[in-house]
């Protein structure tokens, strides 16, 4: 009997009571829903409390991109200034700079970065030795697990121009050393490649499992009328994994000019500035070390608004093209 | 019998070099050929090139640094020292580093998979009143952002900086491991098993803890996998929130050694030239061994890591 009990109690308010205004019901009934749910807000509350306080906090303080912020007044009291931080930045030497070398980077990133993993998963998931596949899937993905501090770390150790591996390799072939992590013209290459050697194999992972999905029936069939394995990677791998390729591109996009903050940061020498200034390096720069809060405030806000503007663009093409969208 | 003969009578027809079909099959298997072998060759450069920089940091650590100085030492060590590893375990930053990095890790991955979980769970259960709503609120914020300096006067706002909660609290729950934990209890508690156990008197605490969290051990697993090393690995909010360097985590005494470099903390004073490269030296060497020394713990977790994180790409690429 006691198990009919709950069943029947989602129910007898709907039912037995059809003369009161049908609105009513459903608010109390709403109201009583809510209340019968009081531990699953509990459980959400923490989560909650931490959104609230750490990212709508924040996004409420992005108003002093538009004021002049000072301590004593706050995120709310601050003088309104209107878009004279913007101003200010539009017109400062470094934007052309600043945001000239971000997007170098972040293009630079995505057409060399972003197809390498799909190629890699594609070979791998053709080997047949099942032993040499995970050895490889686990060798590739090893650097993911390094931290940042270490895979710059090592580039300083490597491309050393007095005693690095690199060095002493370009020496031997009769060259002269090169100065990697203190020239301009070298802070790109060498950001995109290491990006690639740490990234590649984690990220080839997601299409692994991707490639795994498909039906291995396409393979068969394939086989039996004779296609070769290119064609059957261009005509059953790559069309089988384009929706995963297309949101992780659109998500790489919508990232396009945050990836890699920390990276450009710790490679920063005095020697490769003029390259290695990024949006986000020179809002650390302005705004924690000199203590610019609401100029650089205003540049972050610039460097958000732009990103989730190509979020939207590529979003929305993606669409147009009847592609796996986001939303 | 026919069944058994029949498929040797067609490897017989596609060995044998008839004109036509045959010969077609031939020349796919010929190219199938190549193509293995190229794909071998790609896959064997990717590893190399993956695997000799971590190799060549690991023999440098144990090698003569005149020897590495020399570019003397390509495969094997050469003049094999522990000076560096010595060094290491002498300097107290790196202990107190060290220290610092394994009580934010722990208590860093205990509130972050513990927030994780429980809100999860609540946002997996479709008859929650506003889940839709409260789970846009938490997406949102994928997409948009304060940015660093409102999150830092924030922090600075709430008195935190300095303070170990600058470090565990700031980025404590990633909307992305929400979405996929929320996945995984969409994807594996069965409704049924919830009206069943409400039905025997059980509320949403009860079933939470005692059926839902007992049958999500990969999950839990690979949260806290991803937790630890997050943790593990992280130097930018103690960089920015903290100011006393004895609460500095290893990530950013490494930094501080390994990047931000200076020769006068391996102890010369100036003075000659030879003793001034020596010490620099000295100096190379220890960093060869300090990136092995940091890297070690996570490398070798990683084989037992892997089941863990390759099933989270899994959930990933699901949702």
């Amino acid at each position: 009997m006691s198990r009919t009990m709950p069943a029947k109690r989602g129910r007898p308010s709907a039912a037995p009571v059809p003369q009161l205004p049908q609105r009513k019901i459903s608010a109390s009934l709403r109201l009583r829903r809510i209340f019968r749910a009081w531990q699953l807000y509990v459980l959400l509350a923490p989560a909650l409390v931490y959104i609230l306080v750490f990212k709508y906090w924040p996004m409420y303080g992005v108003q002093i991109a538009f004021k002049n912020y000072n301590p004593v007044d706050g995120f709310t009291d601050s003088p309104w200034v209107g878009l004279d931080h913007f101003v200010r930045f539009v017109n400062s030497y470094q934007f052309g700079q600043v945001v000239g070398n971000t997007l170098w980077i972040a293009v630079l990133g995505l057409l060399v970065a972003f197809p390498i993993p799909i190629i890699l998963a594609l070979l791998v998931n053709q080997l047949q030795s099942e032993r040499f596949k995970k050895f490889t899937q686990t060798v590739l993905y090893s650097p993911a697990f390094i931290s940042t501090v270490v895979v710059v770390g090592i580039m300083f150790v490597i491309l050393s121009p007095r005693s690095g591996l690199v060095n002493n390799a370009i020496q031997l072939a009769g060259g002269d050393p090169i100065f990697f992590m203190g020239s301009a013209e070298w802070f790109r290459p060498v950001y995109v490649i290491s990006d690639v050697w740490q990234n590649a194999g984690f990220s080839m992972i997601v299409y692994l499992a991707a490639l795994a999905a498909i039906d291995p029936a396409l393979h068969d069939a394939a086989k039996v009328d004779g296609a070769s394995k290119l064609q059957r990677i261009r005509h059953i791998d790559l069309p089988g994994i384009m929706p995963v390729v297309t949101i992780l591109f659109i998500l790489a996009i919508g990232n396009l000019l945050n990836v890699g903050f920390e990276k450009a940061l710790l490679m920063q020498t005095p020697l490769n500035l003029s390259t290695s200034e990024i949006i986000q390096t020179y809002v650390y720069h302005a705004g924690l070390q000199q203590a610019q809060f609401s100029y650089s405030a205003a540049i972050g806000l610039f460097n958000s608004l732009l990103n989730l503007a190509l979020l939207l663009v590529f979003n929305t093409i993606a669409r147009r093209a009847n592609q796996a969208t986001l939303w | 019998m026919s069944l058994t003969t029949k498929p040797s009578t067609t490897r017989q027809a596609n060995r044998t070099p008839n004109p036509g079909r045959p010969k077609q099959s031939l020349r796919d298997k010929y190219g199938d050929r190549v193509f293995n072998i190229a794909a071998t060759a790609v896959l064997l450069l990717s590893i190399l090139a993956v695997v000799y920089p971590l190799y060549f940091i690991v023999i440098a650590s144990v090698s003569d640094p005149n020897a590495v100085y020399e570019g003397k030492v390509w495969l094997f060590p050469s003049g094999v020292t522990t000076e560096g590893y010595e060094r290491i375990f002498a300097d107290s930053r790196i202990w107190n580093g060290l220290g610092n990095t394994l009580l934010y890790t722990i208590l860093g991955t205990a509130i972050s998979v513990t927030t994780i979980l429980c809100a999860a769970y609540a946002l997996s259960r479709k008859d929650m009143p506003g889940r839709k709503i409260l789970m846009l609120l938490f997406v949102i914020t994928m997409f948009f952002d304060g940015g660093l300096i409102t999150k830092y006067l924030v922090v600075r706002d709430l008195g935190m900086l300095d303070t170990i909660w600058a470090v565990v609290l700031p980025g404590a729950v990633g909307v992305w491991n929400l979405i996929i934990a929320r996945s995984f209890f969409e994807h594996t508690i069965p409704n049924e098993l919830r009206e069943a156990a409400q039905m025997d008197g059980a509320t949403d605490f009860k079933f939470f803890f005692n059926m839902v969290l007992p049958l999500s051990k990969p999950l839990i697993m690979l949260m806290i996998m991803v937790h630890v090393v997050a943790h593990w690995n992280s130097f930018f909010d103690a960089l920015i929130f903290l100011n006393d360097d004895t609460k500095y985590p290893l990530q950013l005494v490494l930094r501080n050694i390994l990047i931000q470099s200076d020769v006068s903390s391996t102890g010369t004073t100036g003075g000659d030239i030879e003793s001034y490269a020596a010490a620099q030296r000295i100096a190379e060497l220890t960093k060869y061994a300090m990136i092995v020394v940091s890297s070690l713990p996570l490398m070798i977790a990683l084989p037992f890591m892997q089941k863990h994180f390759t099933k989270g790409a899994m959930i990933g690429a699901v949702k």
